[in-house]
Order: C-alpha cells, then structure tokens, then sequence
C-alpha cells in the first residue's frame, strides 16, 4: 500500500534559515525577539520578527534569477531546496517530475509598494526593473528555475487555507501520475504595509516573514515516513464551528491524544476567534506562531513543518494542522506517523525525520509511546 | 469537503461545460461578444479609469461597467464594497450560474484565475494611508477588497453557494490553468461539478508596469503583424460551469460544449521572455494534445497567446510550426487580443470562451489589425471574418515566470 509521504521539509523564518531552527524555537516555546519597522509618517514603529540576516546561502543569491528578486523569493528558494534536498540532481536530470505550488496572500508587496510609488511620481519612468518581480507566480518562477523543474507549476493566492488547498493539489498530481513528486511552497515577505494591514484588525499581531515548504512523494507505506493523512478543504469561509468537527470526523478513534496545531499569534483578539472553533478539542495543542508571529500562508507552512517535526519527537501520533483565517479556521491538514516511525531520542539529532532509519523501530513500542 | 488519499485517482470522465459567462469590453453578454469576435471589431478607446497622460501607450479596452449591477444575495452595502474586478467577475459567473441551471450547495469548488485581484482598491488603500496614517476611514474594506481571493468570496455570497475557493495567479497563463486545473479535479473525480473562470480589471499600476517594460504598443495590438510594436492591454471576466457528461446528461442540461485536452509547462529561460524557440509552449501544446487524444492535423483553429509583442509571437510562431509539422501551412490560427487586449488573469479564460463561441457557431475570429504578415508565420493567419467547419479548438496562454498553458475544446455535437 502507498500513502503520500513527507519525503522533506524547509524552512526560513525569524528562527533562521532552516527547519531545524524553526522547530527548535518551537520546541522551546519561547516568542522569539522582536525588532522595530518603522512606519512613514508615524512616530511609534511596528514590532515585527524578520528573519536573521545575513542570508547564509551565499551561492543562492550569486544564483542569475536571484539577484534582483525580492526577499519573498529567496525566502521561497531557500526552503524549496531544504525541503528537496538530495532529490535535486533528478529533478534537474527530468528523471523525477515536480509539481510545484507555491501559495501567497500579499505576494512581492515590497516591490509593488516601491514600484507604485514611482509610479505616483512619475510613471514614465517607474522601475522596470521592480515590476517584473511584483507578480504573485514570480517566486515560484524562481524556484522552477534553481531546481530545474518544468513540469506543473501553480501559485495559489489566498489566506493561510492556500497551504492545505496546495497540499490537495500535489498529492491530486502524484495520484493521478501527472507528478512523481510535489513541493508546496508558501512564502510572505515584510513590509510596512503588512503590519499597518494587521493593526486594522486586531493589535498586538506580530508580523513576521518567511517561507515553509514540504516535499512530498507517494510510496510505500512501510518507508519511515510522516504520511499526509487527509486534507480538509472549507465548505465555506468564516465558519468556526466547522473546523472541531471536520478534524473529529477524520480522525481515528484511538487519537483521542492527537496534538492540535493551531494558528494562535498570541494577540488575544485574534487568538480567541481561532480558539472559538477548537473548543473542545480533547488532546494537547502546540501554537507555533506564538514563537514566530503571523506570517499568513507562511505561518501555516510553518504549522506544517512544526506539526511534522512534533510527530518525529514522539509528541504525537497523529497532528491535526489547522491554518488560521482572520475570519475563522479555514480547513486543516492531517499528518500521521508511520507505524514504524519513531523520534530519535538524542537531543542532538537534527530535527524532522531521516530518510532512512537510524535503528530499528519496534511498532509494540511505539504503540505503547503514544498511550503515556 | 474532504480531499480523499486513498487511492490513485484513475478515473478519466468526460467534463462539459453547461454554462458560460463573459464580460469583455465589447459587452456583457454572449451576444454581444460573438459578434463583436466573429467580426474582428477593435475595441480599444482611451483610457478613462487613471491618468495615462505621461505614458507610452493611451489605449486599452475597457469594459462599460453598467452604474448599477444585480447583487444577487449581497446587501446593498456589501455590493457597493466591491471593487471593479469583483463586479466582473459577478456579472460572468451570474451568466454562466443561470446558463447551467445549477442549484446552490455547501461543497462546489470555484477555481478562478487572476493576475491583481483587487489592485485599484489596494492603490487606494496607499494613496489614503500615506497620505493621512490617521485617517481609518474605509481603509479595511479597501484592504479587504485588494485580495485576489475576497472576488471570489463576494461571488459566492451574491449567488449563495459555498465551497472551497482557489485562485491560481499564474500571470497571462491564469486562465488557463484555471479551467485546466479544473478539468483535472472533474476527469479524476475529485468533484462532479466545478465552477471556474479568470477575472482582471485594469490599474494604474499594472498599465505602468507593462510601459515601463516598453511592452505596450503606442499604436494598435497587431498580433504576428512584421512591425507589430507591442500588446495592449483590456479587462474583463470569463466563467465555466463544467461537470462530469453524465451528470449533465442526467439532469437533461444543455451542453455548450466540452474540454477535452489541457497541457502545461515551465518555461526557465527568462523571468518574462520566452525561450526564442519556444521549447516550452511546444510542449504544453503537445502535453495538451495528447491529453486528448488528438493529432495537430485534427486542430481546426488555434486562439494563439499572439500579444502582439516581438518575442512573444516570434517564439509562439515556432512553437506552432514545430507542434504542427507537416500540416502547419493548413493550420488556422488568430489572436483574438487584436479585438479585445490581453486581459492578463482572464485572458486564458475570455479566451477559451471565444473558442466555445466559435465551435459552436463554426466562425474563425479574425485578427483584422495585422497589416503585413510576419514571415515567420508559416500558418494560416486568419485575417477576416470566415465561417468554417470544425470540431476541435485549441487555445495557447504563455505569461511572465515562464507559465505556460493549453486548452483543447471540442464542439459537442
């Protein structure tokens, strides 16, 4: 039997420039420093979380496509080949087919907000260079070309849902022999616009920046492996009530322990709407944006990668990931651990999962593991 | 709606379209647009909506948005909310709804396509919020509006359906990914019904951003022309209501027609320029061809991406020569963005539609501005009206991040 597996993950986000940084600060469950953006015409600057910089990837952005490309893409780049990894020579070779999509709310804002406002200046000679950069599908572009992939390409543009709707979408290709494999992408950059946007619908929303990205192959069951389980699309936006039941609905009757990972910012307005439509979930919750801030369709990659990475340590044998909507839970992903899967218990060991076990697995065990 | 993993999805079902909507700048109804495409009749006046004074180009072809619009089930306010592009896409997806005779549910996908979304709106918001950061007043709904996903929303609530919403932003390419993608979740039996389109209205910044590239024509849209100069830009909306052949058969639906083919590829040559060969579109139009199950000998029109831009035609031109081989000289092929201007996110998607039109109505669209025919074109360009038989159209969309797509419609007898 196959099931459609986590095969890799990436990420960049104010934990730094990996997934391994990212699950660590999760895992310390510490809201990670602040720094201050200032905002045009007004005293008082926001408090965002950027990612560290300098980038570490030098080589990345020495890379033709990335040289004038917006921070989004090299966000978007940086997690893509994290999360491939290896498999990178084959995609390039045309030897594994890769459906891409990439998801985004406000896209290359940066760019489009210093383009426009050439543009109010004078439009005869706003930047050319700048608007090309501004497109939503620009990153995904950018990721196509590093990694050497022609195949189906998509860029999704929504609220934090998008990411579940990529995952349907890559594992529809792969199941239908239209893929040999899937990366979903999601990417937000920073901007004074962006933390202005929040402040008109909830205070205390921390803006921060980045890209998640899972890699995913359908094969065999019995490979060590994080499975995505099921995916819950919304009926309907703004729904509260809908996302308890449709995560009940799909899980096992024994996951009664299954972790919850929500979408929680740590701004109490925002947090009690998210909190509304999980009252009553019975098993433990992890917040992952608490630690990293409101980072729209990235911060529900991050949830992805943080739910994942929960299932490696043992947290858990089943996560329920659901991405926020200002609006109310908008669907949810479902990951599971593969009966044969257990973490490494070396604190030491790099976080996410191996591509092949590092010691024997005893499915008694881990059964029993999930029963503590 | 829950998404099934369970197993390989192998099921290859017939998808029809049941209804239609279009809103172009030559009107808001069927009627109207097929007359206006089987003609050629250039619709392109000055642009009225934001000053171009201070640009290269001064034409686009702008849709006669009527003053007032039926909101369906959107209140009065609500409907006064939305932004220019929302109202298109409303009007097309009101036609194509009453078309199929469709029933509302909780669990119908609606898969659109844009390239701004709400743009002019979000160039509201930041005129306003640079201008006074103290001033609130309706900046919410301006920045509600600015989403590509908040049309779809709206168009939702005004006919009163639910399910999950995508927007592919694919630029020129949208729309047709959108209905292919589409297409994909009906074949494989993901949904029995989708609903799916692609919407664009004009902006300021986007119409600055084409002339700062110099990629907009000081003259006329002149597709495969020798001294075309550049593409002009227009807006507007197409929608679909495509289901499985057996439930339209089933509920005694009028089927308008039926999507039998969709390719895609990446082109990596360049962030906005096609590969001078054209690889990639090369391959969509065979990805899509043997989706189908056709030959290029079978193809009986062609609606290129043709925007009238050097590199764009010159490398589609090859593309088609290359994909039809043998029988490229018999190959008919127009670029109907002569009449109407490239609508970007819904160009794929208006597109598709005059492909319908066509089949249905057996005319090829000329493209009545081309002057002098590139002699590169070794195809057929259709350059005045013309009735023809056929069964089987094809329609190219190639957009910037190397996005390319194909459609193939066939004519349902």
């Amino acid at each position: 039997m196959k099931s459609i597996t986590v095969a890799g993950m990436g990420a960049v986000s104010p934990a730094g420039w990996d997934a391994a940084a990212l699950a660590n600060a999760v895992a310390a469950g510490q809201p990670l420093p602040t720094q201050d953006d200032a905002r045009p015409g007004r005293a008082q600057p926001f408090r965002v979380r950027r990612v560290p910089q300098p980038c570490p990837h030098r080589d990345l952005l020495a890379h033709p496509r990335l040289r004038r490309a917006d921070a989004l893409s090299v966000f978007a780049v940086a997690a893509a080949l994290e999360a491939v990894g290896a498999d990178r020579a084959a995609v390039q070779s045309g030897e594994l087919r890769l459906g891409v999509v990439f998801c985004t709310l406000a896209g290359g804002l940066a760019y489009t907000r210093r383009f426009y406002e050439g543009v109010l200046q004078n439009p005869a000679t706003a930047s050319p260079m700048l608007f090309p950069e501004t497109v939503f599908n620009a990153p995904a572009s950018h990721i196509a070309a590093v990694l050497g992939a022609r195949g189906l390409n998509y860029t999704l543009v929504g609220g934090p849902g998008m990411v579940a709707q990529a995952l349907a979408t890559a594992a529809a290709w792969m199941l239908a022999g239209e893929a040999d494999a899937g990366l979903v992408v999601a990417a937000e950059g920073l901007d004074w616009l962006t933390a202005d946007g929040h402040r008109l619908f909830s205070r205390g929303v921390i803006a921060a920046e980045g890209a998640g990205a899972l890699y995913l192959k359908f094969e065999a069951d019995e490979l060590p492996r994080p499975v995505l389980a099921a995916i819950d699309l919304p009926a309907a936006p703004g729904n509260p009530g809908q996302g308890t039941r449709a995560a009940k609905a799909g899980l096992d009757s024994e996951a009664t322990a299954s972790l919850l990972c929500d979408s929680q910012v740590g701004a109490s307005a925002l947090d009690r709407k998210i909190s509304a439509g999980w009252r009553g979930w019975p098993g433990p919750r992890l917040s992952p944006l608490k630690v990293l801030g409101h980072a729209l369709t990235a911060g529900a990659a991050w949830q992805c990668v943080a739910a994942v990475d929960a299932l490696a340590r043992g947290r858990a044998a089943h996560v329920w990931v659901a991405p926020g909507d200002d609006r109310g839970p908008a669907g949810g992903v479902w990951f599971r651990a593969p009966a044969s899967f257990r973490a490494c218990a070396d604190s030491t060991a790099p976080t996410g999962f191996p591509a092949k076990p590092t010691r024997t697995i005893d499915t008694g065990t881990h059964e029993r593991r999930d029963r503590t | 709606m829950s998404f099934p993993l369970a197993a390989p999805l192998t099921s290859a079902r017939r998808v029809v379209i049941t209804g239609a909507g279009i809103v172009t700048a030559l009107g808001a109804s069927w009627a109207e647009n097929a007359a206006g495409f089987r003609g050629g009749r250039p619709a392109f006046a000055p642009v009225t909506l934001f000053d171009v004074g201070r640009q290269r180009a001064r034409l686009a072809a702008e849709v006669p948005l009527p003053a007032t619009f039926p909101a369906g089930r959107l209140t009065t306010r609500a409907a006064a909310r939305m932004d220019r592009a929302a109202v298109l896409l409303l009007l097309a997806t009101q036609a194509a709804w009453t078309q199929s005779g469709w029933e509302t549910s909780d669990d119908l996908p609606f898969i659109v396509s844009t390239t701004s979304g709400g743009m002019s709106s979000g160039e509201a918001y930041y005129r306003q919020t640079c201008a006074d950061p103290n001033d609130k007043r309706r900046l919410a709904t301006r920045l509600m509006q600015y989403q590509p996903h908040r049309a779809p929303e709206q168009v939702a609530a005004a006919i009163g359906f639910g399910g999950p919403i995508q927007v592919l932003a694919n630029a020129c390419a949208s729309g047709a990914n959108a209905l292919g993608h589409a297409w994909h979740w009906v074949r494989w039996g993901l949904a029995e019904r989708v609903l799916t389109g692609g919407f664009d209205a004009l902006s300021q910044m986007v119409f600055a951003g084409f002339d700062s590239l110099q990629a907009l024509s000081p003259t006329l849209c002149r597709p495969f022309d020798a001294r075309r100069d550049g593409l002009l830009l227009g807006e507007g909306a197409a929608v679909f209501a495509l289901e499985t052949l057996e439930a339209a058969r089933r509920r005694g639906a009028e089927i308008l027609g039926e999507i039998v083919g969709y390719g895609t590829s990446t082109d990596l040559h360049h962030l906005t320029q096609p590969h001078p060969d054209g690889d990639a579109a090369l391959a969509a139009m065979t990805a899509a061809c043997r989706s189908a199950g056709v030959t290029a000998e079978q193809i009986g029109y062609i609606n290129a991406h043709g925007t009238g831009t050097p590199l764009n035609d010159a490398a589609e031109a090859r593309a088609i020569l290359r994909w039809a081989g043998g029988s490229a000289a018999g190959q008919r092929v127009s670029s109907t963005k002569s009449v109407i201007g490239h609508l970007l996110g819904a160009a794929g998607a208006v597109e598709a539609a005059i492909c319908l039109m066509a089949l249905r109505e057996q005319w090829l669209p000329p493209n009545t501005t081309t002057e002098t025919v590139d002699a590169a074109c070794g195809f057929d360009l259709v350059r005045a009206p013309r009735a023809a038989k056929f069964d089987l159209a094809l329609s190219n969309s190639f957009g910037f991040g190397g996005a390319n797509a194909t459609l193939i419609l066939r004519r349902f007898a």
